[in-house]
Order: structure tokens, then C-alpha cells, then sequence
């Protein structure tokens, strides 16, 4: 007792201390992104886990970023290195190997390559992103062997340490992540025996569905899911059945399919540990912060963007969010920030989530709602109300839950309302 | 008679196209995209091709150099291009854009490193 409580003194004497005006947790693509926008008007530290910027893009060797914001289908690594270059330009401190520990009061508690670090910040904007979804999640029974992968894990295993985990792959879940990992499987000679989807429609972008399993005859189940995994030092197999409306296993459906390797692709949940101990307040359906308008959460002075608010299909979608966090978070402490109350947003019909989901009535004058959809729906009318007054609408001619859609609005026409907000889609 | 789905647009339009000599018809499309998706289908059905090859000396933890055909190449050859590439070894450090193979499966395309990679 006394040595430790002498130790936390000695520790404390020893610790790094430093100011700066913003602080960014995470250096993938949305804390690169704030970081490089909120360093045009205050300074700026990159707080970073890994040994290195640009987060999962780094894995992610895959072209299909940026299509909207340079007009080019890069690769991850070729997106991050056009914002790490930002960044880097931009005079921004970055602290790699960093892992934050605690946020109390605007000062975050880190621990670094040389001890503890404390650094106070005026504001600080999480851009933490999420995390896989495991086995845990979904309850799969069998036995534990080796040869089971979160579909991001067999990423990093292939394309950057270089290591194969398995050669006959059966995947479960067709989200984008699992659709792109079974082309690249086998494009490095692995043969993926299929994907199998519980819901009866693709999880990912249509285009990851035709490029990456049509394009190389891989099968995708659908309404299928694993039963059973079996194996005792290594996966010989698993069983796959087929599911009724209910996502219940159907008896006599099950079939047994040989292999040394099970991936799972099912689903990312916003990472937000720190966020929640910083007593920032959640929402129950995208697991991420609620946010306001400027993409401040509800503590005050703390802002959130990216894949740790809701998890996003496209990057450029990311980038967006984080740029308007990193210039809100900016004004913040330059004590250029307005408010002129607060509004609730919310999600009508068909509409499963909306961000922002509060407005505070910032200096903002168009203001970008990002939502899913509950169900696909051909010909759609997506429409912002705020009371009964229709203030924002617009037709698609498809809307699918697994791609975000965005509608705008004007803020000016919300605040002469000033009523509640809510998203809604119907189909005509 | 062949079926595929368009990916011009998010509609994701199943298109049927049949053959009649050299004449393609395609059914299904919503739009002109979708025909002219189809025809180059296929005709010259064309990937960028993504991948890695084993890099030396590089900083971190990487064992692999992200890699890009510069330009799309015949959907046919993208197993003979990863064989060509398999034994592949580059040595850091290396600049995003250099190139590390030179005319992939006699395509006249090159293959481009995706990032930069600094020397331990």
C-alpha cells in the first residue's frame, strides 16, 4: 500500500505534461482528417495507438476509396497517405505508440513509449473508429480450435505480416469486409468454399458483391448461417443450415462443410470505452456518441466523428464528418462557437438511425443528415420534417440498409421552426 | 444467355444478355449504362489488380508492400499475374507510385507500390 501510493507519487513527478488547443484521439482517417482541418485555426496533437498513421485503411489494400472526394478509386494505403501527407504538412504533433487510458476534465491520461503522458486540451475530438464483432457476439457453438478469424484479423495476416491462415476458407457474414477478404483469399490461392449471409439480402455494396464473389464463382448462401464448429486443435469443419423468418436454424437443412478456416464478418461496433468514461452519452442503436450538428457530443467541449459515432460503408463519408468535427472543434476553442438551443432529431419511418441526432443550432447554414434505411425500398421519397413542415426532400431511386444515406438541410428554415426534427422515408 | 448485375449505379440493375452472332442484346437495364456495362463485359472484361509482395527492410512490422496494377488488365489474366508476382521480394525503402514489376503477364501494365515505406 505504501509502496504503491509512493510509487503513483514518484510517477507523477515523472510525467510528461503538455497543452495544446486540440487534441485528436485515433489517427486513422477521420483523426487525420479532423486533425489536418482543426490545425487551420488552432494546434493540434494526433494521439495514435499504433506504430503508425492511417488506421485500418493500412490493411485495406483493396481500391474503392475517395471516389467522391478526389474523384479516383485508390487504395486504402493510397487514401491514408494523402491525409497523413496533409497532416504532416499541416505542422501537426503526432504521438504514435499512445494509447489513452482515461479522459477527466479535458485531460487525457496516456500511456507512450517513455510512461504516462498527460495532455490538456481545450477541446478533444474522438475519432476512435470500432471494432469486430466475434464469435462471442453471435454464440456460435462448437468446439474452440484454432482457425478462427475476424474477417479484419485474416486482413492484417495476409497484407501486411504475410501469413496465410488457412487454405480452405468458409466465411460467414457478407459485409463489405467479408466480401472483399473472400476475393483475397483467392486471389493468394485459398479456395473459399462460400459465403454465408443469415439475412436473406448481401450485407455489403452491390459492387463488392459482383467483384468479389461473382467475379470469381464464389458462392454466397443466403438466409444460411454456422450451426456448429468443429475441430479439436484445428478447424476440420463446420456445420451450415439453413434459417427461417425468424433466423432460426431450419432441422434437416444442415450440412456439413470441410475446412481449415473459419472467417467471421459480422458486423463492427463503435469503439468507445474512453468515451463512455468520459461520460459522454451514447445511442442504443449505432452503439456510437450522440452528437449535435457540429458533431460535438453531449460533454461539453468533447467532439466524436467517423466509424466511433456510426459505422460507415464509404471512407469519404468519414472524411466528411471528421473535417466538419475538426473546424467545429476549432471555433470551439477559439470561443467562436454559437448555440441557439436544443432540438432532438429523430428517426421516422423506415429510418433506423439518424446522425446528428441533437441540434444545438451552430453556425452552420446547410446541415448533413446521415441515416439507414430499416428495409430496401425502390423509388423512395426521403423527406426532413421539423414539426409537420416538410423543410427538406428527395427521391431515390433505391435506398438498401447496408449504404448510408444522406439528405441536407437548411438550418435557417429548422430555427424558425424550432420544433423537433425527424427523418422519414416512404415508398411511392 | 448470361446474367450479371450491373454496378454503374446503386440500383444494381439484373441484366439478361443474349448473344445473336456478333450482335448483343441485353434486357433488364434501367438505363444506357447498364447496356454498355454489359457489352464491355463481355467483350474485355478489365480489373485493376490489388495485392502485395514481400518487402525487406521496411519499417514496422511490415512483412508486405501494398501493390496496384496501374492500369485494369484482362479479368483472364489476374491468376497469372499473382503468379508472376508470388516470388516477388522488394527492398525498402520504397516511394507510393514506384514501380516493382514491370509489364505484369504481358499486359504492358505495371505494378505500383500503394504507400511508402521507410527504411528501418
Amino acid at each position: 500500500m505504501a509502496l504503491s501510493s509512493s510509487l503513483a507519487r514518484l510517477n507523477a513527478c515523472w510525467r510528461k505534461k503538455m497543452r495544446v488547443d486540440v487534441a485528436v484521439i485515433g489517427g486513422g482517417p477521420a483523426g487525420l482528417a479532423a486533425a489536418a482541418e482543426a490545425s487551420k485555426e488552432a494546434s493540434v496533437v494526433i494521439i495514435e495507438r499504433n506504430e503508425e498513421l492511417g488506421g485500418i485503411l493500412q490493411q485495406c489494400i483493396h481500391p474503392g476509396f475517395g471516389n467522391f472526394i478526389f474523384g479516383e478509386m485508390l487504395t486504402g494505403p493510397e487514401y491514408a497517405t494523402r491525409f497523413i501527407e496533409k497532416v504532416r504538412a499541416a505542422g501537426v504533433d503526432i504521438m504514435l505508440e499512445t494509447t489513452v487510458l482515461e479522459i477527466e476534465n479535458k485531460k487525457i491520461i496516456a500511456s507512450g513509449r517513455n510512461g504516462i503522458v498527460e495532455i490538456e486540451a481545450k477541446a478533444i475530438i474522438l475519432a476512435t473508429g470500432c471494432r469486430e464483432r466475434t464469435r462471442q457476439q453471435i454464440l456460435i457453438p462448437g468446439t474452440r480450435p484454432a482457425g478462427i478469424y475476424t474477417a479484419g484479423c485474416a486482413q492484417r495476416l495476409i497484407n501486411i505480416d504475410g501469413v496465410m491462415p488457412g487454405r480452405k476458407v468458409v466465411i460467414l457474414g457478407s459485409g463489405d469486409v467479408g466480401l472483399i477478404m473472400a476475393r483475397r483469399f483467392t486471389l493468394e490461392g485459398a479456395e473459399v468454399e462460400g459465403v454465408y449471409e443469415i439475412m436473406p439480402k448481401p450485407g455489403g455494396l452491390m459492387r463488392n458483391v459482383v467483384q468479389c464473389l461473382h467475379d470469381f464463382d464464389i458462392p454466397l448462401h443466403l438466409r444460411h448461417t454456422i450451426i456448429d464448429i468443429k475441430g479439436k486443435k484445428r478447424v476440420e469443419g463446420v456445420v451450415v443450415a439453413k434459417v427461417d423468418e425468424n433466423l432460426k436454424p431450419i432441422k434437416g437443412t444442415e450440412r456439413y462443410v470441410e475446412c481449415d478456416c473459419v472467417v467471421l464478418a459480422v458486423g463492427l461496433i463503435p469503439e468507445n470505452e474512453i468515451a463512455k468514461k468520459a461520460g459522454v452519452e451514447m445511442d442504443a442503436i449505432t452503439g456510437g456518441a450522440i452528437v449535435d450538428e457540429g458533431m460535438e457530443t453531449s460533454v461539453d467541449g468533447i467532439f466524436a466523428c467517423g466509424n466511433a459515432v456510426h459505422v460507415h460503408d464509404l471512407v469519404d463519408d468519414v472524411t466528411i464528418e471528421a473535417e466538419l468535427a475538426g473546424k467545429m472543434a476549432a471555433k470551439y476553442v477559439n470561443g467562436m462557437e454559437e448555440r441557439k438551443g436544443l432540438l432532438k432529431v429523430k428517426a421516422g419511418k423506415n429510418v433506423r438511425y439518424v446522425v446528428p441526432q441533437m441540434l444545438r443550432g451552430k453556425d452552420i447554414e446547410t446541415i448533413r443528415f446521415s441515416f439507414r434505411v430499416k428495409k430496401e425500398m425502390e423509388n423512395a421519397r426521403v423527406v426532413v420534417k421539423a414539426g409537420e413542415e416538410v423543410i427538406a426532400e428527395r427521391k431515390e431511386r433505391i435506398v438498401r440498409p447496408p449504404e448510408m444515406v444522406k439528405i441536407l438541410a437548411e438550418a435557417k428554415k429548422i430555427w424558425e421552426i424550432r420544433k423537433e426534427v425527424m427523418v422519414e422515408v416512404e415508398e411511392v | 444467355m448470361k446474367e450479371m448485375i450491373c454496378i454503374q449505379c446503386p440500383v444494381g440493375c439484373k441484366l439478361i444478355i443474349r448473344k445473336k452472332g456478333e450482335e448483343i442484346y441485353v434486357e433488364g437495364n434501367k438505363c444506357k449504362r447498364g447496356k454498355e456495362y454489359a457489352i464491355n463485359e463481355l467483350r474485355n472484361p478489365t480489373r485493376i489488380l490489388t495485392t502485395t509482395v514481400f518487402i525487406e527492410g521496411g519499417k514496422g512490422k511490415h512483412e508486405m508492400l501494398p501493390v496496384k496494377s496501374d492500369r485494369e488488365i484482362p479479368k483472364d489474366l489476374l491468376e497469372h499475374a499473382m503468379k508472376e508476382l508470388a516470388g516477388v521480394r522488394v527492398k525498402a525503402p520504397v516511394k507510393c507510385g514506384d514501380i516493382v514489376f514491370k509489364n505484369i503477364a504481358n499486359t504492358g501494365v505495371n505494378i505500383i507500390a500503394t504507400r511508402d515505406m521507410e527504411e528501418k
